[in-house]
């Protein structure tokens, strides 16, 4: 790697370059990387970008650190996300879609992929397959969760590893980070919120706004959310609330996929 | 002790002459729950009609303003072949709390006799309470509330000034000169044989009006024996680990300690910040080994934190029975159930 010409503690980092890959994805994790000028050329003095499409026009097939956004979808992204894993050092999965599978993998529900096609395509299908997320395909060295990803998560990441420091997520759930923000609780306001079983480190931006999390960030280590569906149905909130909720970024799969067949036992 | 009695209208002085010179913070509207309730919270006011002292209970206690939920530790300016320690106690301007009820006084005294004791005070506590005038206010009990339980239902000392609403003037205790000098400013008379019968009648209906009681007769000794109970798991099944108890709480004082680097990799932080025993890697310690994995023993540790480890250090409880994390668990989990199962009532 590269050298920056900067010192941390006196000794020298590197440089690493960076490259940023998407999939099917709204590409709007990377947008968040550039919206923030105030640190950019401090980040940019921090790696050297050479992929990009969002930024550049220039491209180059060698890189340390690949940040790829979106999930996989059809087979040719295969093909490609294992052309950059082979040339990635570090591979970073940016992003719920990237993660989980993200909004897209919401489709994975209908087990009919043609009946899908035709109902949302019509007449002009494309190639589509069931949607997975990065580590189904290759090995994901790190994740940062988030829909989008928070800038300042990504800085710290990228900071880190370019000191060589342990890279570590919040285990606990977003209330932690709500009540810190003093955050009217949305369940006092009637509102439903998955902030007691997602994993925190967004600052519980959603509650904070008074939205309820939907849980793009998955769950947090030891989520109960068996407890969770049970105060939610005690406060009247629908089943289904729920379960939209769960289901919709992908990082609760196991448990909505339970979930979802519970609720349909015998119904057609 | 000083006694004065202050008319509605002097009160109302008094405050302008404080918040002409100072910070003051006080309870005030912050919204609205699903009931059309009102929600309190603790904020700089600058306006007397902003003020609700008649307040039922803030969701948040006045904690955050004596130990706030992430606060700098110290700051490390690198340089080439240097560094820099900067140590900032975040003491800021001095404060004065506008209508402070007994409990949350009481969680502050209670949070002195560790962050302000011999063993290990913590100066970044200290500076801020020493620099806290603090006027309290009695209350109107709510049904969750439990401070009497826990002899947290009257402030004997931590505050400058007490205020009890007797009718159309405040019945006013001075602890303090700074109290005595701001009574100054305003007309404040000495109370009357009248006034004294008003005051006993304010606090016997007040008395009235607690309905929940935690029985706390041997309640060390109780935890103790019932420390392998079952019923800890039950609790520990409902518990969601969200650490919503400790946030609210105002005498949860742990901490995690965080370091970052920023961009530039000139700056690095020292971050605390408020941490929950009920949280999943509470006990987890370097090489990754977690000593309470399991949710119903971080509650049952937050218990006996609280009622019986703290007790037998300091002959009171560390709870202040102010109700706040029971109102907000999610779960319903509250201190005088659990308690009352735990001594087999219930």
């Amino acid at each position: 790697m590269p050298n920056s010409g900067k010192t941390y503690l006196g000794v020298p980092v590197s440089r690493p370059r960076a490259a940023f890959f998407d999939f099917s994805s709204c590409e709007g994790c990377q947008l968040q990387i550039l919206n923030n000028e105030a640190t950019l050329l401090d980040f940019l003095s921090l790696v050297q970008v050479v992929n990009f499409r969002e930024a550049m026009t220039e491209e180059s097939d060698e890189y340390d650190i690949a940040f790829v956004e979106g999930s996989i979808t059809r087979p040719d992204e295969v093909e490609r996300l294992k052309a950059i894993r082979s040339r990635a050092k570090v591979l970073v999965a940016l992003g719920s879609c990237a993660c989980f599978g993200g909004v897209n993998q919401l489709k994975n529900r209908f087990r009919d992929l043609l009946w899908v096609n035709k109902t949302v395509y019509g007449d002009a299908a494309v190639e589509t397959d069931f949607v997975r997320r990065l580590a189904d395909v290759v090995a994901v060295d790190l994740m940062i969760y988030g829909c989008p990803v928070r800038k300042e998560e990504v800085e710290k990441v990228v900071t880190n590893v370019v000191i060589g420091k342990e890279i570590s997520y919040p285990k606990y759930p977003v209330c932690m980070e709500c009540k810190a923000g003093e955050n009217i609780c949305l369940f006092d306001l009637g509102e439903a919120c998955l902030g007691p079983v997602t994993r925190a480190g967004c600052g519980a931006w959603c509650p904070g706004n008074r939205a309820g999390c939907w849980g793009c960030r998955g769950p947090a280590d030891d989520a109960n959310i068996e407890q969770m569906k049970r105060l939610m149905r005690e406060r009247g909130i629908p089943e289904e609330t729920i379960l939209d909720r769960l289901e919709c970024f992908g990082g609760f799969r196991e448990v909505s996929e339970t979930f979802r067949l519970e609720m349909t036992k015998g119904k057609p | 002790m000083l006694f004065r009695v202050i008319a509605r209208e002097e009160l109302k002085r008094l405050f302008g002459f404080l918040v002409s010179a100072h910070t003051v913070v006080g309870p005030v509207k912050a919204g609205r729950d699903r009931t059309g309730l009102p929600l309190y919270a603790f904020e700089e006011v600058e306006r007397f009609e902003d003020l609700s002292l008649d307040y039922a209970m803030t969701k948040i206690p006045a904690k955050r303003f004596f130990l706030p939920y992430r606060e700098d530790m110290a700051v490390f300016e690198m340089r080439k072949d240097d560094w820099e320690k900067k140590v900032d106690y975040n003491m800021g301007r001095p404060r004065i709390f506008f209508g402070m009820h007994p409990c949350d006084i009481n969680a502050l005294n209670r949070l002195d006799k560790v962050l302000m004791g011999e063993t290990y005070p913590m100066p970044y506590y200290i500076a801020k309470r020493r620099n806290t005038v603090i006027i309290g206010i009695d209350c109107t009990p709510r049904p969750c509330c439990f401070c009497r339980s826990m002899g947290a239902d009257t402030a004997l000392h931590g505050f400058d000034m007490f205020l009890t609403d007797i009718g159309e003037r405040y019945f006013a205790e001075i602890l303090s000169d700074t109290a005595f000098t701001f009574l100054k400013k305003i007309s404040a008379t000495e109370p009357s044989g009248e006034d004294h019968v008003l005051y006993k009648k304010a606090a016997a209906a007040r008395n009235e009006r607690f309905v929940t009681h935690v029985d706390t007769t041997d309640l060390m000794k109780i935890l103790d024996m019932e420390f392998q109970s079952d019923v800890w798991k039950q609790w520990g099944d409902k518990c969601l680990s969200c650490g919503a108890c400790s946030n609210v709480c105002p005498t949860c004082y742990c901490y995690g300690v965080e370091e970052t680097v920023d961009l530039k990799l000139t700056t690095a932080r020292k971050t605390k910040m408020l941490y929950s025993c009920n949280v999943i890697d509470f006990a987890e310690v370097a090489g990754g080994h977690n000593f309470r994995p399991e949710r119903h023993i971080r509650l049952k540790y937050r218990y006996y934190h609280k009622h019986r480890g703290f007790v037998e250090a300091y002959e009171e409880s560390l709870c202040v029975g102010c109700g706040r994390c029971g109102e907000s668990c999610l779960s319903g989990i509250t201190v005088p159930e659990v308690i009352a199962s735990i001594r087999g009532a219930l």
